[in-house]
C-alpha cells in the first residue's frame, strides 16, 4: 500500500522558506490552491499577493531578483507561461534571474480542461535558453523541490503535484540525475511526473509475462544527462518506451528521441502521451485512460515495441490510486 | 517657480552631473541625434524632439547616480547571459554602481535608445565615440536598447515591461532599506498594454511609492498618431483611478517638470505625464506626420532640405554627410 501524503508542498515550502528573508512567496490569487495559504498567514512579511495579473507578476519577480531576492512564484503552471510568455522571457529567462516558477496542476491533473491544463509547458521551457526544468513525481520530490530549485543559479520551471500525493521514493531530488527504478534488459521505460506511478503499477504484470524492463524516472528534464540515458538504452534489447503527462512533441518523448538521433542510436522508440490533442475536463483517472497516459497504455506501448501480445488487462495491474475529488485535500478540484 | 538649478532633496554630490545647464543638455541631445540621423539617412529624430528635456532633466538634475563603472567607450557586445559566459554585463554601469542610496533608471521604450545614448554623452557618462557604434554589427550600442547597451539595465524592447520591473525592484529595495528611488522613462503608447495597469495596481496595493515614472506623452506610435491607432482617453485620470499619483505637465517646460516631481504621493507611485510635441525644435518634421516613429529620408532632396532646416533651427551648420 502506497503511503499518501497530504499537501506535501505546504509543509515543504514553509520549512524551506520561513526565516530566509531572501526568499519571497508570490501568489496570483491561487494561494490555497497552491498550498501556500498557511505560509501567507504565518509569514506575511515574506508573502506577496500580486492578483490575477501574471504579466506584471513575471516582470515584478524579475525586479525583485534584481534586488537580490529569490522569488518563488505560485500559480497554476498554465497561467505562468501562456499569457505572460514574453515577460517570462524578457524579465526572467534572458537575464537568468533566480526566479523559481512553481507550476501546479501539470497536464491532466486538473479537471479544468484546456484553459487549466499545462500540456505543452515542458516543450516550451525546453526551448528557452537558461531555463532549468524540474518535475515532481511523488511526495518526496515535492518535499525536496524547493531546495532543488533554489540550488540553481538561474530561473527554474517546476511541475509541482499537490493535494494527496503518493510517496514513491525515499531520497530527495538530486538536480541533473535520474532515478533508476528497475534494471531489466528487454525494454527501457522512461517516465516523469505522475506517469512514473503508472509504470510502477505495470511492473508486476509485465514481470509475470516475462518482460524484463529497465525504468528511469526523470525529475530533471533540463539540464539532461544524455550519456546516462544512452548507457541505459545500450543496456536493453528492444528499445525505449516513454510515457508522459504532456504532449509527446517537445516533452520527454522528444528528449529521448533527440538524444537517440543525435547519437545515431538505431533502436525503436515508442512515445506515449497526449498525441497532438488538447484534453477536456474530467477526473485524472478518466483522462489518463481516455488519452492513453496510464499503466494499460504503457503495456500497449511495450507490446507495440516488442511486437508481442501479453493479454494484460486492467485487473492484472496494481490498483490504480483513486483520489477523492471532493476530499479536504483537494485532490483534483480547482 | 524654481530657479534653473533647484535644490532637489535628491541632488547630492554627484560629480558627473550639472556640468552645463539642462537646457543645453537637451539641445546637445537633439544636435547629436540630428547629426546621427543625417549621416545615417534616418533615425529616431522625433523622439529626440519630444523627450530631450525629460532625459536631460533626469540625468542632469534629478537622478542621484554614482560615477559610471564602465569604460567611456563602450565595449563590444560580450555575449548574452548564460552560465558559460562570465563576460556578460549589463549597460547599467553607465548609470553608476548599484548602491542603496542611488537611484536606478529603466528606459522602458527601448527604441528611444539613440536619445538615451546622446544623453549619456551630453552628461559625460559616455564618450561621443559611443554613438559611432550605434547599430553596428558586434556593438553593444544597439538600435533597440538591450540589457547590455549603455545606460540600460534590463530588456524593455517589448513595451509595458518597464514599470512592472521597476515595481518589483522598488519593492525589493524597500525591503532592503534602500533609500534610492527607481525611475522609469516611459512612452504613452505603453498605456495600451494591459501590463502597465497591472503594474500600477500592484504599486498601489503594496504602497510602493519609490517608483517614479516620467512619460513622454507625444501621441505617437509606430502606426501614427495614437488617437488614430487606439484612442486611450484621459491617461491621467486612468492612472489616478488605478492608484497612482499623476501630474500633467508641458514636457518641454523644465520648470514645470521640476515642480511635478515634488507632487506628494505617499503610498503611491508618481507618474509625470510630460505632454510633448513630436517635432518640437524641428518643425520641418511635421511634413512627415503622422509617420514619425523612424524617419528615413525618401530622397536626397528631402534629406538635404531637412538637413538645412533642422540645422538652422538647432543653431548648427548643416551636416556634411557626403563621405
Amino acid at each position: 500500500m502506497i503511503e499518501m501524503v497530504s499537501r506535501p508542498y505546504a509543509k515543504a515550502f514553509e520549512s524551506f522558506a520561513a526565516g530566509n528573508p531572501d526568499i519571497l512567496c508570490l501568489s496570483a490569487d491561487l494561494t490555497s490552491s497552491c498550498e501556500i495559504d498557511g505560509f501567507r498567514d504565518r509569514h506575511p512579511d515574506q508573502f506577496l499577493s500580486l492578483g490575477m495579473a501574471e504579466q506584471n507578476m513575471m516582470s515584478f519577480a524579475g525586479g525583485l531578483a534584481l534586488a537580490g531576492f529569490r522569488p518563488f512564484i505560485h500559480t497554476f503552471g498554465v497561467f505562468m507561461y501562456r499569457r505572460p510568455y514574453d515577460q517570462l522571457m524578457a524579465s526572467i529567462a534572458y537575464p537568468r534571474r533566480k526566479v523559481r516558477m512553481m507550476g501546479f496542476l501539470p497536464g491532466v491533473t486538473t479537471p479544468g480542461g484546456m484553459t487549466h491544463q499545462a500540456i505543452e509547458d515542458v516543450s516550451v521551457m525546453r526551448s528557452i535558453p537558461n531555463m532549468t526544468i524540474l518535475e515532481t513525481g511523488d511526495a518526496t520530490e515535492v518535499e525536496s523541490i524547493c531546495e532543488a530549485a533554489d540550488s540553481i543559479d538561474g530561473p527554474v520551471w517546476c511541475r509541482v503535484l499537490r493535494g494527496s500525493v503518493p510517496r514513491l521514493f525515499d531520497t530527495p531530488i538530486k538536480v541533473g540525475e535520474m532515478r533508476e527504478l528497475a534494471s531489466g534488459e528487454d525494454v527501457l521505460i522512461v517516465t516523469s511526473g505522475i506517469s512514473t506511478e503508472e509504470a510502477m503499477r505495470a511492473r508486476a504484470a509485465l514481470a509475470r509475462v516475462g518482460v524484463s524492463f529497465r525504468h528511469l524516472h526523470l525529475h530533471t528534464i533540463k539540464p539532461f544527462d544524455a550519456q546516462a540515458l544512452l548507457d541505459h538504452i545500450g543496456s536493453v534489447r528492444h528499445g525505449v518506451v516513454t510515457l508522459e503527462n504532456h504532449v509527446t512533441e517537445g516533452g520527454i518523448g522528444s528528449l529521448v528521441a533527440e538524444t537517440m538521433a543525435d547519437a545515431g542510436v538505431g533502436k525503436r522508440l515508442v512515445r506515449l502521451g497526449l498525441k497532438d490533442t488538447y484534453a477536456h475536463g474530467g477526473s485524472r483517472g478518466y483522462l489518463m485512460r481516455h488519452y492513453g497516459l496510464d499503466a494499460l497504455a504503457l503495456v500497449g506501448g511495450i507490446e507495440k515495441l516488442m511486437g508481442a501480445k501479453f493479454d494484460i488487462t486492467e485487473d492484472d495491474l496494481a490498483a490504480a490510486r483513486v483520489d477523492e475529488v471532493h476530499s479536504l485535500v483537494k485532490a483534483e478540484a480547482l | 517657480m524654481p530657479g534653473p538649478y533647484p535644490k532637489s532633496p535628491f541632488r547630492r554630490k554627484t560629480v558627473v552631473s550639472n556640468r552645463k545647464p539642462t537646457e543645453d543638455v537637451a539641445l546637445g541631445i537633439r544636435r547629436r541625434v540630428f547629426e546621427h540621423a543625417m549621416r545615417n539617412n534616418g533615425g529616431y529624430l522625433s523622439q529626440a524632439c519630444s523627450a530631450a528635456e525629460q532625459l536631460a532633466w533626469l540625468y542632469n538634475e534629478e537622478l542621484n547616480l554614482g560615477e559610471p563603472t564602465l569604460p567611456m567607450i563602450p565595449k563590444p557586445f560580450a555575449g548574452v547571459p548564460s552560465a558559460s559566459n562570465p563576460e556578460y554585463h549589463t549597460g547599467a554601469g553607465y548609470n553608476g554602481p548599484f548602491e542603496p542610496q542611488f537611484d536606478r533608471l529603466f528606459i522602458a521604450p527601448a527604441h528611444y535608445a539613440l536619445v538615451a545614448y546622446a544623453t549619456l554623452i551630453e552628461v559625460g557618462r559616455m564618450a561621443p565615440e559611443g554613438l559611432e557604434m550605434f547599430n553596428k554589427d558586434g556593438s553593444s550600442v544597439e538600435m533597440i536598447g538591450a540589457e547590455h547597451s549603455p545606460g540600460m539595465e534590463v530588456h524593455n524592447g517589448t513595451l509595458g515591461i518597464g514599470l512592472s520591473t521597476a515595481a518589483g525592484l522598488a519593492y525589493g529595495r524597500r525591503l532592503r532599506g534602500d533609500t534610492g528611488r527607481t525611475w522609469v522613462f516611459m512612452s504613452d503608447g505603453e498605456v495600451q498594454e494591459g501590463q502597465t495597469w497591472e503594474a500600477v495596481q500592484a504599486c498601489a496595493h503594496h504602497g510602493i511609492d519609490s517608483v517614479y515614472a516620467i512619460m513622454d506623452v507625444n501621441n505617437q506610435q509606430c502606426d501614427g498618431a495614437m488617437s488614430s491607432v487606439m484612442e486611450v482617453g484621459d491617461i491621467r485620470r486612468k492612472f489616478i483611478e488605478f492608484g497612482a499619483a499623476c501630474v500633467d505637465v508641458d514636457g518641454h517646460d523644465l520648470g514645470a517638470i521640476r515642480d511635478a516631481v515634488r507632487e506628494p504621493h505617499a503610498g503611491k507611485p508618481l507618474i509625470i505625464l510630460a505632454h510633448t510635441n513630436p517635432f518640437h525644435t524641428m518643425p520641418v518634421l511635421e511634413e512627415r506626420f503622422p509617420r514619425l516613429h523612424y524617419v528615413r529620408f525618401k530622397s536626397e532632396d528631402e534629406r538635404a532640405r531637412f538637413n538645412h532646416s533642422i540645422a538652422a533651427d538647432l543653431g548648427v551648420e548643416p551636416i556634411d554627410y557626403s563621405h
